[in-house]
C-alpha cells in the first residue's frame, strides 16, 4: 500500500494570501456592523424623545399632533423598543468582536497565530462560535434544579442589558439620562451576581457550587470599594447622572476628573480593580478558575445558555470601560466644542441642524475611542497576570481597597471644599498631573523597549 | 477509600468530598485526588494513582535488553532522554562495558537539552495553574526549538530512543553545534525575560511563597528527589555526588532552595530551583560542546545481549529527580527483573501529608510545584 505523499509545507513562507473577496467581506462586516448599530444609536437615541420624535415625523410628512394621547404614547413606546433592541444588539456584537480582538491580541502576546480560519484574520470566528452554540443540545443535568438552572442565564443577561439604559454614547446619545444614572448602573449590575450564584447552586455540581460561592463573595465584596470610588467623581460633579458627570468635565486631559485631583486618580485605580473583580476578569477570575474549578459556575452549562454567560462576560468589558471613561476620563467631551457650540449648532428649529448631528458623531467617536483604549488595557491585564487566591482576594478588598476608597472619599470632600473652590488651582493641578502622567507613560515605554531589546527582539507591528 | 465513601453519608461535619480528577485541567494527566474540603480549605487530599499503569516493568522482563529501550521512553515522556540513559547505564554495568567518551558527551548534551525542555514544561504548566497563560506558551515556544534540535539529532521529538546500550544511536548532524549555541544564546536572555514576566511578579510570588512548605528532613523521609528535594534546601544531585557519564568533566552549580521569597522548601523554591537549573543545564551544554572528544559513539556490544547472572543499578539525575533502573539478569537474553524508581511517585506520597489546611488553589500550586508526570508515577 502506498503511503499518501506528505505535502512538504514551507512554513517560513508564511500563510497564504487571503482571497480578496474574503478580505472585503470581513472589512465590510467588521466595520459595517458596529457602524450600522452605532449609527442607529446616533439617530434613534435623540429621536426617541417624544418632542423630537413628533418633529421628525412631521418633517417626514406625518403629523402626529392630531393623534390621541394613547396613540402618541404607543408610537413612543415603539421607538423605545427599537432603540432597546439596537442597544442590546450592540452589546452582543461588541461582545463578540471583543472575543475576536482579545483572541488576536493574546495570540500575538503568546507567539501564536490565533483565529485565522473563518474570514480574514479569522474575524467571523465569533459568529461561527455563536451559531455552533445555538445548534448544540441544551443539556440540563439530571439532578439540577431545572427551573433555576434555566433561569440563571437570564438574570445575567438582564443585569447586563439594563446597564445600557444609562450608558452614554455621546452628547445627546443616551437611552435615558437618569438623574440617578451611576446609582442605577451599580444596582442593576448586581443582578449578574444573582444569576451566577443561581447558576452555581442549581447545577448541583460541586465545582459549580464552588464557583458560585466564590463569585458571590467576590462581587459583593468588591461592590463596596467600587461604590466608594464612584462617589469621588460624583462629589466632584455634584450629580449622579452619567451625562451630568461628563458635562462637569472638559475635553482636554487636564480637565478630566482623573487628572484634576490626585485622589480621583487613586479612586480610578480602585474602581478599575473592583470592576475587574466584578467582571470576573484575571487576576480575579476565581469563579471560573480553570486550573482549580474546571469551569466554575459554567461547568454544567452548554449551548445557548452558555453562550449567554459568555456574551455577558465579554460584553462587560465594554460596559466597565465605558463607565470608567464616563466617570474619570471626560466621556464624550469633544475639544473646542463646549455646551455653547452644541447649543448654537442645534439651531432654533424643531429638529436640530446638520452641524449638530456632526457634533454628536464627533462626541460618539471620542467616547468609543476612549472606551476601546481602556478595553485594551483590560485585555492586556488578563493575558499578563496570574490569578490571586481567594483569601488574598478578600484581604485585598477589605484591607486595602475599602480603606483607601474611604480615604479618597473623605479627601475629595476636603479637596472640594479647600482647593477646588479656588479656580486658579485647577489648571495648576491639572497641568502638574498631566506632566506626571506623560512622564510615567514615557518611562513605561522606554522600559518596555529596553525589555524587548534585552531578549534580542525588536518592536514589530507587522504580520498581524 | 471505603472509609471516605462511608463518611460522605455523615452529614454532621460539613465536609465536601471532591473528586479532583482523573480528568481535571491541573492534574497533568490522569491522576485523581480525593479531596475533603471544608469550604475552600482542604482537610485532606488523598492521591489515587494507577490510571496510567502500563506494566512497563513487566514488559522489561518479556522483551530483550535492547528491545526494552523504546519502552523506557514511555516511562517519562516529558523527559525521555533520562529514562533511556538510566536503563542504558544499568545494562552497561551488567555487561561491564565501557562507553566511549564521545558517546558520554553526547549523552550529557542530549540529556541537558532534554532537562531544559522538561523544566520549561514544568514551570510553564505551573504558571498556567496559577492562572497566567502567556508565560506558559513562551516556555512551550522555546521548548519547540529544543524539540527541533533533538529531532535533528535523533529523528524524534518526544520519545527519543536515542541512547543505546553501549553508547548513542547517532552522531551530531552537520551544523547542529552552531544551532545549539545560537539557541542557548537566545535562551539565556529568555530566562531573564521569563523572570521579569512572571517569576518575580508580585501576585505570583504571593501565591507561592510560604505555601506548602516541605522541610528538608521531611523531604528526605518521604524520599523526594531532584528539584523537589533541592527546593527543600537539601544539597543533593546525582550528577555531582554520584558522578556518572561525562558529568565529572563539567563545572556547574547545584541550585538549592533557600527561601527566595519565603521559607526554604515552599512552592516558590521548588519552582525557582527549576528556573535556575535551566541556566545550569545551558552552561553544561556549552561546556560539553566545547570539549566534545572525537571517537566512536558506541562501544562494541554483542548482537545478542546475554549478561552474566547478576544485578545492576543505573542512577541518573532526571529532570524529575533521581531515576534509577534496577536490572537483574539470570544469564539469559531477557532480564529477570526490571525495576524503575521514579521521582514522581514519591512526590505523590507527600501530597496527603502536606495538603492539610491548604486551600484548593494551593493544592493546585503544590501538585504542579512537585512537577509530577502521570506516566512516571504509574509506569
Amino acid at each position: 500500500m502506498n503511503a499518501p505523499a506528505i505535502k512538504n509545507q514551507d512554513l517560513s513562507k508564511g500563510p497564504g494570501r487571503t482571497a480578496r473577496g474574503v478580505v472585503l467581506a470581513t472589512l465590510a462586516v467588521g466595520f459595517g456592523l458596529p457602524t450600522i448599530l452605532l449609527a442607529a444609536v446616533l439617530v434613534l437615541s435623540p429621536l426617541s424623545k417624544p418632542a423630537m420624535l413628533a418633529a421628525a415625523l412631521r418633517a417626514a410628512g406625518v403629523d402626529v399632533s392630531g393623534w390621541s394621547q394613547t396613540g402618541q404614547y404607543a408610537l413612543w413606546l415603539v421607538a423605545m423598543a427599537v432603540l432597546a433592541l439596537i442597544l442590546v444588539s450592540f452589546g452582543a456584537v461588541i461582545s463578540g468582536m471583543t472575543v475576536w480582538w482579545e483572541m488576536r491580541v493574546s495570540a500575538r502576546m503568546q507567539s501564536r497565530i490565533g483565529y485565522n480560519r473563518v474570514g480574514a484574520a479569522g474575524f467571523f470566528q465569533w459568529i461561527a462560535d455563536a451559531v455552533k452554540l445555538l445548534l448544540k443540545e441544551d443539556l440540563i443535568p439530571a439532578d439540577a434544579d431545572r427551573l433555576l438552572f434555566r433561569a440563571a442565564p437570564y438574570f445575567v443577561l438582564v443585569g447586563f442589558a439594563l446597564v445600557f439604559v444609562a450608558l452614554p454614547f455621546g452628547e445627546s446619545l443616551i437611552a435615558a439620562d437618569l438623574n440617578v444614572g451611576i446609582f442605577y448602573i451599580t444596582a442593576v449590575t448586581a443582578l449578574v451576581v444573582v444569576g451566577i450564584l443561581v447558576a452555581g447552586w442549581s447545577s448541583n455540581s460541586k465545582w459549580a457550587l464552588f464557583g458560585g460561592m466564590r463569585s458571590a463573595a467576590q462581587v459583593i465584596s468588591y461592590e463596596i470599594p467600587a461604590g466608594l470610588a464612584v462617589m469621588v467623581p460624583v462629589l466632584m460633579s455634584g450629580t449622579l447622572s452619567m451625562q451630568g458627570i461628563i458635562r462637569s468635565q472638559g475635553a482636554w486631559p487636564w480637565e478630566w476628573h482623573a487628572l484634576t485631583n490626585p485622589f480621583a486618580l487613586v479612586a480610578f485605580a480602585i474602581f478599575f480593580v473592583a470592576q475587574l473583580a466584578e467582571g470576573n476578569r484575571t487576576p480575579f477570575d476565581l469563579p471560573e478558575a480553570e486550573s482549580e474549578l474546571v469551569a466554575g459556575y459554567l461547568s454544567e452549562y452548554s449551548a445557548f445558555r452558555f453562550a449567554l454567560f459568555f456574551l455577558v462576560e465579554f460584553g462587560n468589558l465594554w460596559v466597565m470601560s465605558a463607565i470608567s471613561v464616563t466617570l474619570f476620563f471626560g466621556g464624550w467631551q469633544v475639544p473646542f466644542a463646549g455646551p455653547a457650540v452644541f447649543e448654537a449648532a442645534r439651531g432654533t428649529g424643531d429638529l436640530p441642524g446638520l452641524g449638530w448631528w456632526g457634533l454628536q458623531l464627533a462626541s460618539m467617536l471620542v467616547f468609543v475611542a476612549k472606551t476601546l483604549v481602556l478595553l485594551n488595557v483590560v485585555v492586556w491585564v488578563r493575558w499578563t497576570l496570574p490569578r490571586i487566591r481567594v483569601d488574598q482576594m478578600m484581604s485585598l478588598c477589605w484591607k486595602y481597597l475599602v480603606p483607601f476608597a474611604f480615604v479618597c472619599f473623605v479627601a475629595t470632600l476636603l479637596w472640594q471644599i479647600l482647593v477646588a473652590r479656588v479656580p486658579a488651582t485647577a489648571p495648576v493641578v491639572g497641568g502638574l498631573m498631566l506632566v506626571a502622567a506623560v512622564v510615567a507613560g514615557f518611562s513605561f515605554l522606554r522600559l518596555t523597549r529596553r525589555n524587548i531589546s534585552a531578549v534580542g527582539d525588536r518592536v514589530d507591528f507587522t504580520n498581524w | 477509600m471505603e472509609k471516605l465513601i462511608l463518611r460522605r453519608v455523615d452529614r454532621q461535619n460539613e465536609e465536601m468530598i471532591l473528586n479532583f480528577g482523573p480528568q481535571h485541567p491541573s492534574t497533568h494527566g490522569v491522576i485523581n485526588f480525593l479531596v475533603e474540603t471544608d469550604g475552600e480549605v482542604l482537610k485532606r487530599a488523598t492521591p489515587d494513582v494507577g490510571y496510567l499503569h502500563r506494566s512497563i516493568e513487566k514488559i522489561g522482563e518479556l522483551v530483550g535488553y535492547p528491545g526494552f529501550m523504546p519502552y523506557t521512553d514511555r516511562v517519562d515522556y516529558v523527559a525521555a532522554m533520562f529514562a533511556n540513559e538510566g536503563y542504558a547505564i544499568a545494562v552497561e554495568r551488567l555487561l561491564k562495558i565501557e562507553v566511549p567518551q564521545r558517546a558520554q558527551w553526547l549523552r550529557a548534551i542530549s540529556c541537558e537539552l532534554c532537562r531544559i525542555a522538561s523544566h520549561l514544561v514544568s514551570v510553564g504548566t505551573m504558571v498556567m495553574d496559577i492562572g497566567a497563560f502567556t508565560p506558559m506558551l513562551h516556555g512551550i515556544r522555546e521548548r519547540e526549538t529544543i524539540n527541533d534540535l533533538l529531532e535533528a539529532l535523533c529523528g524524534a521529538r518526544l520519545t527519543y530512543n536515542y541512547h543505546r546500550i553501549g553508547g548513542v544511536a547517532f552522531d551530531l548532524p552537520e551544523g547542529w553545534r552552531d544551532k545549539v549555541l545560537h539557541f542557548l544564546d537566545h535562551f539565556d536572555k529568555f530566562l531573564a525575560e521569563f523572570d521579569r514576566l512572571i517569576s518575580f511578579n508580585e501576585i505570583y510570588v504571593k501565591r507561592l511563597a510560604n505555601v506548602a512548605v516541605i522541610p528538608g528532613p521531611m523531604a528526605i523521609n518521604y524520599g523526594l528527589v531532584g528539584p523537589n528535594l533541592r527546593g527543600s534546601g537539601v544539597d543533593w544531585d546525582v550528577r555531582r555526588d554520584l558522578p556518572y557519564g561525562a558529568y565529572p568533566n563539567f563545572k556547574f552549580d547545584v541550585p538549592v532552595g533557600k527561601g527566595f521569597f519565603g521559607t526554604a522548601g515552599d512552592s516558590f523554591d521548588r519552582y525557582y530551583v527549576r528556573c535556575l537549573e535551566m541556566a545550569e543545564s545551558s552552561k553544561i551544554v556549552r561546556q560539553a560542546l566545547d570539549s566534545l572528544p572525537e571517537g566512536e559513539i558506541t562501544a562494541k556490544v554483542p548482537r545478542n545481549i546475554k549478561p552474566e547472572a547478576g544485578e545492576a543499578l543505573g542512577r541518573v539525575e532526571s529532570a524529575r529527580g533521581e531515576l534509577a533502573y534496577y536490572v537483574i539478569s539470570d544469564g539469559t537474553n531477557k532480564a529477570y527483573r526490571v525495576r524503575a524508581r521514579t521521582g514522581s511517585f514519591t512526590a505523590m506520597c507527600i501530597i496527603e501529608d502536606i495538603s492539610r489546611g491548604l486551600m484548593v488553589a494551593d493544592l493546585v500550586a503544590l501538585i504542579s510545584s512537585l512537577d509530577v508526570v502521570a506516566p512516571e508515577i504509574d509506569r
